[in-house]
């Protein structure tokens, strides 16, 4: 069978990328002991190979997860690569050796330590996502609107459909500024394109109203005699009040948004979001 | 008087109610219109109590003519009163609903004359928001008891969820503390809800485009500890309501105490958190873990033990039933298991198809062993070191940690050896027999 080699993998940090990485562990029969994104920081001892991305080959193996394994280990895999778990590639590759070895059993191999740690981080991702349906704040700017979140997992294409579903008549923009990617929505089209610095216009008079109704609201419906702040903070843990109107005690202008904006005016102005570039409109386009 | 001020006031007359789910409706958006549901519910934010924020919880009004003892919007309590224009509901719900801090709307209303003026102005407020806003998000409305079947009728083709408030657990409690309601009144729009519901499932059948009457079923809330009632009795009540009425969901609304009155207890009294907890464990154990009301409670035992869950406390009372075998036993019996929940169960079924569990693998399954340990065996065997001593076992299954977040800090620590609560645990002989029933 493989035998382990004293070599790290370099790739471009692409799915595609890890999928030839992939792809050339099998080629050569071998299990390299890291593998790291470009630009990551390194093992300083182990010899490194750089892995090209190249389309067929990452094409080839991402078509026998399905066929060899099963089409619920395609989903986990690739969720598994937006997941925030350290070493994730590693637990990739090695979740695949298992699942090529043993086939759709591989699914309920729960007790198994790669198997189990790749549900667990995939759990993690799905959970954030939930919780994102729900912490999204979006700030209204005329016809257009936009929400900043900071997430731990690459949750953008968990929660696109659900925002694209029931916001579809809106053109919005939701800024993950952890990853910096943002999902992009108008009336038909929807993309998730690379973007950072952004910075969030100043409100106008009407969102800064709507913001207080509900911080207002916020306060009114608590009930004091039973406050229990240890319990509010395990169901929304304190890293999501930042972006959160009512929780960020601003009644709706971030403290830290703020102070990045006095920043930011000196150097270049902020972006605003206009209509997508041309480039974008044809790709990831699903209506 | 401001929109922002009625907001405030009429929040906080309706925070009392319970229920904020969003869930059990699963509707796509529309070109169009705005908004989808989702059916397993969506929190968007967590008050300072702990309690989900889903839906723009209000009253339509809280000037009320009823003079229900326990209510905060009674007629003779002296607050301020303020209403809500349909306008102003449906411009609020989605202003709030486009920028993500809600799942959909929660309207409820004071009585204003009578039930059916009442309900003609939720109905006006809702077909404002469904039919001039397009407003496709989630609704729950309160049926107000005592309204026209046909106002009803109208009233749950706008909304997801209906609910009917059943209060107080009991016709006699009833009797005292709501003069003006009745259990006959209460229960006569929930059986009105059900048929409905039931009427328009067959109609979905043969029309496609049938509108959907209540597509997330009813819902109920009452009080605990306004009243003398028992856990036997809210449960078994609790029970009846699903079987009979079909409904979603039970609510249990820990008394909090707003208003002097000589009915009802004191000022000073703290809400019954624990017991309200406890109550809502046993909630889930009638629906999702195959229990009945008389298994778990009875007239020798009515109330639950504040130091044990009560599937835990089942547990200790049925130790002729366990040891169970982790690789054999039936999905149902391991629901029954104390540390095991419906995903680890799941998650056992699933993975000894695999191959056969031991105690390491079940830890990894997230079943939780401090507890599960004394019921089970793994090939055969307990866990290796098992020690079954009294002290052990009660120690191992008293709930210390979990509970923290359901007792506010401002609360005494509760003494765990109490007297009272130490009789209520099965007596030290019981556990010697059980310790040989865990070591067979």
């Amino acid at each position: 069978m493989f035998k382990p080699s004293a070599l790290a993998y370099t790739y471009d940090g692409s799915f595609e990328g890890l999928l030839c990485c992939v792809f050339e562990s099998y080629t050569w029969k071998e299990i390299p002991l890291a593998v790291h994104s470009e630009g990551e920081e390194q093992g300083l001892l182990l010899e490194s190979k750089w892995i090209e991305t190249e389309h067929a080959k990452a094409e080839r193996v991402l078509k026998s997860i399905p066929l060899r394994i099963s089409p619920e280990a395609e989903e986990l895999v690739r969720l598994g690569f937006w997941s925030c778990t350290p070493e994730k590639e590693m637990l990739l590759l090695n979740f695949l050796y298992l699942g090529f070895k043993h086939g759709r059993k591989i699914m309920n191999m729960l007790a198994d330590d790669t198997v189990n740690a790749l549900m667990k981080a995939v759990q993690q991702l799905r959970r954030e996502g939930h919780l994102y349906l729900g912490f999204v704040r979006f700030s209204v700017y005329g016809p257009v609107m936009a929400a900043v979140i900071e997430p731990q997992g690459y949750i953008l294409p968990v929660i696109q459909e659900h925002f694209c579903d029931r916001f579809q008549n809106e053109s919005f923009m939701i800024y993950d500024q952890t990853h910096g990617a943002a999902l992009i929505h108008e009336p038909g089209r929807e993309a998730i394109i690379p973007l950072s610095g952004w910075i969030a216009p100043e409100p106008d008079e009407a969102e800064e109203a709507y913001r207080r109704l509900w911080t207002g609201f916020y306060h009114a419906i608590g009930i004091k005699e039973r406050r229990n702040d240890r319990l509010r903070s395990s169901l929304m843990p304190k890293r999501y009040w930042k972006h959160m109107v009512e929780m960020n005690g601003s009644n709706g202008v971030p403290a830290l948004a703020a102070a990045q904006r006095k920043k930011a005016l000196q150097p270049e102005p902020p972006k605003t979001i206009g209509p997508l570039p041309a480039s974008l409109r044809q790709t990831n386009n699903h209506t | 008087m401001d929109v922002m001020e009625k907001l405030e006031i009429l929040t906080a007359s309706a925070k009392y109610d319970v229920a904020c789910t969003s869930s059990g409706s699963d509707r796509k958006g529309q070109a169009g219109s705005l908004g989808s549901t989702a059916a397993m519910g969506i929190c968007h934010s967590f008050a300072a109590d702990g309690r989900c924020i889903s839906l723009l919880k209000v009253l339509m009004t809280n000037a009320c003519v009823y003079d229900c003892a326990y209510c905060i919007n009674r007629k003779s309590n002296p607050v301020r009163r303020a209403a809500f224009t349909p306008e102003e509901i449906a411009d609020l719900t989605m202003q709030f609903y486009r920028r993500n801090y809600i799942e959909g709307l929660f309207l409820s209303s004071g009585i204003m004359r009578n039930p059916d003026y009442t309900t003609e102005q939720l109905i006006a407020a809702l077909e404002l928001l469904r039919n001039v806003y397009h407003f496709n998000g989630y609704i729950h409305v309160k049926a107000i008891p005592g309204a026209d079947d046909a106002l009803l009728s109208r009233l749950g083709l706008l909304a997801d969820r209906m609910s009917v408030n059943i209060e107080l657990p009991s016709q006699e409690s009833l009797g005292v503390l709501a003069p003006d309601k009745s259990k006959i009144s209460i229960l006569k729009p929930m059986g009105l809800i059900k048929d409905r519901i039931k009427e328009n499932r067959s109609d979905i059948v043969n029309y496609n485009h049938a509108p959907r009457f209540a597509p997330a079923g009813q819902s109920t809330q009452m009080i605990v500890g306004a009243s003398p009632d028992t856990d036997y009795q809210i449960l078994n009540l609790t029970e009846g309501l699903y079987r009979k009425y079909a409904l979603k969901r039970v609510f249990f609304s820990a008394y909090t105490p707003v208003i002097e009155d000589s009915l009802l207890p004191s000022l000073d009294t703290k809400p019954p958190l624990l017991r309200e907890h406890r109550l809502y464990q046993a909630d889930w154990l009638l629906r999702f873990y195959g229990f009945q009301a008389n298994e778990l409670l009875d007239e020798a035992v009515p109330n639950f033990n504040p130091l044990l869950d009560p599937k835990c406390s089942w547990a200790v009372n049925h130790r002729e039933q366990f040891p169970v075998e982790i690789n054999r036993a039936p999905y149902e019996m391991l629901l029954r298991v104390p540390g095991i929940g419906v995903r680890s169960a799941q998650r056992i079924v699933k993975a000894r198809r695999a191959g056969t569990l031991d105690f390491q693998a079940l830890k990894k399954l997230g079943v939780v062993l401090k507890r599960a340990q004394f019921f089970i065996t793994c090939k055969g065997k307990p866990l290796e070191g098992l020690k079954v001593s009294e002290h052990t076992l009660l120690r191992s299954l008293m709930s210390g940690q979990q509970l923290a977040p359901f007792q506010p800090p401002q609360y005494e620590q509760m003494t765990l050896f109490e007297d009272h609560n130490l009789a209520a645990l099965p007596a030290a002989e019981g556990w010697a027999g059980f310790k040989k029933g865990a070591e067979a």
